[in-house]
């Protein structure tokens, strides 16, 4: 029966739908699966590794053996500063002592010859990656190092008590630009060379790092091993915890991805809740006679569950295929545009796409197809003897909870599987019963309208159930394509403006208060404008509420624990910061008097448990410094400016040790100034964030294409539940074609009346689904996604004659058959 | 005028063709002077809605519309004025003055029927086609059905072309064609 079925054509909605959504479904899958991988690698490159250990100790070797049964790679940095000299000169720099094998992630891009003079596109187009790390006997310098001490390839250093020569000069480690500490000029050596040094003496200020990397599931598994035996003075980190943008962008885009993927799956459901009516009323003839001829009830029913079991698995299967296809060319054409080969993706997707194929049919298919078991066998006698709908609405109830279910799971979230389903109920429910109402309300014009729009009035009206069910579809479909749409773009744009083009690139730390107007004298020379500087105090937290705390009291938060154990960055401001927004209390004002007091960074206080009103007390370079909390801020960090966890009013902090910092944007035409700037002020430590903005940015543009592309599976999913509204009555109009044909009416009479019917459903659908999808979108944007909703006023006037005019065009087109059957092929039919 | 013959002798076929639905291998058919093979498909709908009317047997009623809206229907694509009054007039003389508002679903198979004629007659067509008008009713019911018939096509002068199987019936007609395997015998 289903071979028949299928090449009948029959089926061609349920399959359809049905393949839509598993392709969509599973492409996303497919491809989140692997994307993430490379996102995840390719952000790794800027930690170096999977994973690091960072310890303010030697590491002890069980670290390295554990990770290496595990089948992982490991390499070694001890990391600490010191002085070296070329003979004339000294320069403060970071010492990276490296073992083989660094970096596991990334490269060390290398210069083959001194970039002096150069832009910074033409020193870029000399890079070159290293192989290995350098030989004993040798250091490679960054170019800060090589400006600062004008070096030569094989001047001889003075490093320790030893001297090392000059080998190579770095353009470019992957693990430069993590963390705000350890950007200043740096060298790399050998790690066999590190004990001719002497440098690292008993209190000397050393980080030992143990990189590790390889596959993500031991990676995982190590992590684990690791922290359950890391002492006080050691902690993990993983990329996410190192570059929280990242973070966010990667969490923000795969719920998108994964909402576009259901509310495709949604849309199935809808199409297929349309399509079985028909699938039932054809099948009705033949379940009669089975009947008449002895099969009993659960015969009917064995016969039907089997019937789609094998088309749930026969379409997912090919839907699975598909998807897997399609997500190949996806990450062809993505691998074309980045450098990351995408790693090949699990089985998981499919195991997913089964199951969603299983449920939406066995949900929405066959609880309405379950009635026609219990046909009556009058039906061979009396063809007007229909079918009860007793399963029906149980049926559809309980395919909702399974698809609820379905929700929660794939959201692998709780509250957003939540959300999203109690959405789409609100949705169905409010569709329904306004949809009834409104149809109510178009009846009442039925009489005093011409033949054309009475006839489409009544349609609507006398096949209210059917209406109904059609405006619920074709509404939930318009709302999700619209609630994706402005979700869609709100996503993007908010990414991209976090990062506008001209974003600060570099940093400028340690700038001493007496060399202010030298610095501004040196940007005027260059003819750039002067940034504006902040003063900066650092200072440990020792006391909340007069009570002393140590790291040891948050040992059961890592994350609180390690901003105990390091120093603030304080500093003093009269007018609130551009990227800040107080969130609780009141920020001081211009008060000539200023009294203690302190505003603390919202993230920060959770994190420590800092509450408005509660005195926090300091330690700067020996005084204790004291302030209750006034205010509390949230910060726009990604904006890449100087902000600060914790500001006081001027006039209370300058009396310590401070000094300066800034940040500012540097075209790239213009980076030679730089290497100025580092050799008219040695003591400034100068960060280079190009890199990693750069890497931010280009992560967004990859993920906001994935968005764009998985979208048009939404919009292909939005297309079935038209196809299916369309063909669902395709019987009935081929039986009124004929029957208006016969008595004399012109194709285009017909046309007309049937136009006003899909123009008035589609009509109401797009009325609905805007107020669906501007409240639906509201809530997934704040709460889900966590961005600033912007309301869209130009989507009602918009989304509604865009319904009307969408399912009009599909409606007369999807009927041009009915309109074209022979009369007389139906009468015979029926006959 | 009656065509009968058996069941398959192309009694439906030749009324189909009579009316222009269907196009013959060969031959021509001329309604009201007009050869409508000659015509596209939307020439011979509109001829037939001047010229036709039709009772079929299984009623063909739209089940969307009620019975006054089904028997307005041809005279509306006729573009024929007061066809409210006119489709209500004709439902009162086939009896169903209670039953304007109901829709097919709710009428009995005789009242469904008696609707057919009102429709197949509003239009006061020159050409009545009735193919087993009685075939899907009882024989008390479609007794009934043919007298109705016989009444309103005197009333309106129209020539009534009745395909049935029923000899008894097909006497009742002042001419009678007979066919067998497709051809007059």
């Amino acid at each position: 029966m289903l071979r028949r079925d299928w090449r009948a054509g029959e089926l061609n909605v349920l399959i359809v739908a049905l393949m839509i959504a598993i392709t969509g479904m599973t492409t996303v899958e497919f491809f989140i699966d692997r994307v993430k991988t490379a996102l995840v690698r390719e952000s790794n490159q800027l930690l170096g590794a999977d994973l690091l250990i960072i310890s303010s100790e030697p590491i002890a070797d069980t670290f390295q053996r554990e990770a290496e049964s595990l089948g992982l790679k490991t390499a070694e940095i001890v990391k600490f500063p010191s002085m070296i000299s070329n003979g004339e000169h000294s320069l403060l720099i970071e010492i990276r002592a490296v073992t083989a094998g660094y970096p596991l992630r990334g490269s060390v891009q290398l210069y083959p010859d001194a970039p002096i003079g150069l832009s910074s596109i033409a020193a870029r187009s000399m890079w070159q990656i290293a192989s290995g790390i350098p030989q004993s006997g040798t250091i490679w310098v960054d170019e800060k190092v090589l400006h600062q001490l004008m070096l030569k390839k094989g001047d001889s250093v003075d490093v320790g008590a030893t001297q090392l020569r000059v080998s190579e000069f770095i353009a470019r480690e992957p693990d430069h630009s993590v963390g705000f500490i350890s950007m200043g000029s740096r060298i790399l050596m050998n790690a066999a060379d590190l004990e001719k040094t002497e440098l690292i003496q008993l209190g000397s200020r050393v980080s030992y790092n143990l990189q590790v990397a390889g596959d993500e599931e031991m990676v995982h598994r190590f992590r684990h091993w690791a922290q359950m035996r890391l002492s006080k003075a050691q902690r993990i980190e993983g990329i996410r915890d190192a570059r929280p943008e990242i973070k966010v962008a990667l969490e923000r885009s795969e719920k998108f991805l994964n909402l576009a993927a259901l509310a495709g799956v949604v849309m199935a459901a809808a199409a297929i809740a349309l399509a079985v009516r028909q699938f039932t009323q054809r099948h009705l003839d033949g379940c009669a006679i089975m009947r008449s001829l002895g099969a009993s009830q659960n015969q009917l029913l064995a016969l039907y569950v089997v019937y789609f079991l094998n088309l749930g698995l026969m379409t997912s299967g090919i839907g699975c295929l598909i998807g897997f296809a399609t997500q190949e060319i996806l990450s062809t054409w993505l691998t074309g545009l980045t450098e990351t080969v995408l790693p090949l993706p699990s089985f998981w997707p499919v195991i997913h796409g089964f199951a969603v194929g299983l449920v939406l049919l066995l949900g929405f298919a066959l609880p309405p197809v379950l009635n026609l078991r219990s046909v009556s066998t009058m039906r061979v006698l009396r063809r007007d003897i229909g079918l009860s709908n007793k399963h029906g609405l149980i049926g559809y109830l309980l395919g909702l909870l399974v698809l609820a279910a379905l929700f929660i799971w794939k959201a692998q979230n709780l509250s957003m599987g939540l959300y999203i389903v109690m959405g789409f109920i609100l949705a169905i429910l409010l569709f329904g019963g306004f949809g009834w109402l409104l149809i109510k309300m178009l009846a009442s014009f039925r009489q005093h309208a011409n033949n054309t729009w009475r006839y489409g009035l009544a349609r609507i009206h006398r096949r209210s159930m059917s209406s109904i069910l059609q405006i619920v579809a074709l509404g939930l479909g318009l709302m999700a394509l619209l609630v994706m749409t402005l979700i869609q773009d709100d996503l993007i744009e908010d990414w991209h403006t976090s990062l506008p083009p001209d974003a600060p690139n570099y940093f400028l730390v340690n700038i001493q208060a007496d060399q202010l107007d030298l610095l501004k004298d040196f940007f005027q020379q260059q003819g750039a404008e002067y940034p504006e500087v902040f003063p900066m105090v650092r200072g440990r937290l020792i006391k909340i509420n007069g009570k002393v705390i140590a790291p040891e009291d948050f040992a059961h938060d890592l994350h609180a624990e390690r901003h105990i154990r390091r120093e603030f960055n304080l500093s003093w401001a009269s007018q609130l910061n551009p990227d800040n927004q107080v969130t609780q209390g009141v920020w001081w004002g211009d008060a000539a008097q200023p009294k203690p007091e302190l505003s603390i960074e919202q993230g920060i206080a959770k994190i420590i448990g800092i509450k408005l009103g509660d005195e926090l007390t300091y330690d700067i370079a020996g005084s204790h410094f004291s302030a209750p909390v006034t205010s509390i801020r949230k910060v726009n960090w990604d904006s890449f400016r100087v902000n600060f966890f914790v500001v006081t009013p001027p006039g209370l902090l300058e009396q310590y040790p401070f000094s300066y910092i800034t940040s500012f944007y540097v075209p790239t035409t213009e980076s030679n100034r730089m290497h100025e700037l580092v050799r008219a002020f040695p003591n400034i430590l100068v960060v280079d964030m190009a890199t990693v903005i750069n890497q931010v940015q280009g992560m967004i543009e990859k993920v906001s294409q994935a968005v764009r592309f998985v979208f048009i599976f939404t919009v292909l999913a939005g297309f079935s539940v038209l196809y299916a509204a369309i063909t669902a009555t395709q019987d009935e109009r081929i039986y009124e074609a004929a029957i208006f044909r016969t008595l004399g009416a012109h194709r285009q009479q017909l046309q007309r009346a049937w136009a006003v019917e899909f123009a008035l459903l589609g009509g109401l659908a797009g009325l609905l689904a805007t107020a669906g999808a501007s409240m639906l979108g509201y809530v997934i944007a704040e709460h889900i996604l966590h961005f600033e909703y912007r309301f869209n006023p130009w989507i009602g006037l918009i989304a509604t004659p865009l319904g009307a005019l969408i399912v009009l065009v599909a409606g007369l087109l999807g009927t041009r058959a009915a309109l074209s059957t022979p009369p007389i092929s139906t009468l015979r039919k029926l006959a | 005028m009656a065509i009968i013959g058996a069941s398959g002798s192309g009694k439906s076929t030749l009324l189909a063709l009579l009316a222009g639905l269907d196009l013959p291998t060969s031959g021509k058919v001329y309604l009201d002077q007009v050869d409508i093979f000659l015509l596209d498909e939307d020439q011979r709908a509109a001829l037939r809605s001047k010229v036709l009317g039709f009772v079929f047997q299984s009623f063909q009623l739209l089940p969307a519309l009620t019975a006054l809206e089904n028997v307005m229907l041809p005279l509306e694509l006729a573009n024929t004025d007061q066809a409210s009054e006119k489709a209500r007039q004709l439902l009162t003389r086939v009896g169903l003055t209670l039953r304007l508002h109901h829709y097919p679903k709710q009428l009995s198979g005789g009242e469904q029927q008696r609707v057919a004629i009102a429709r197949a007659f509003v239009t006061m067509p020159k050409l009545l086609l009735a193919d087993e008008p009685t075939g899907n009713l009882d024989a008390e019911t479609g007794e009934q059905i043919i007298d109705l018939m016989f009444e309103l096509n005197r009333e309106q002068g129209t020539t009534l072309v009745l395909v049935t199987h029923d000899e008894t019936l097909s006497q009742r007609c002042s001419r009678q064609i007979r066919l067998s395997h497709g051809k007059i015998v």
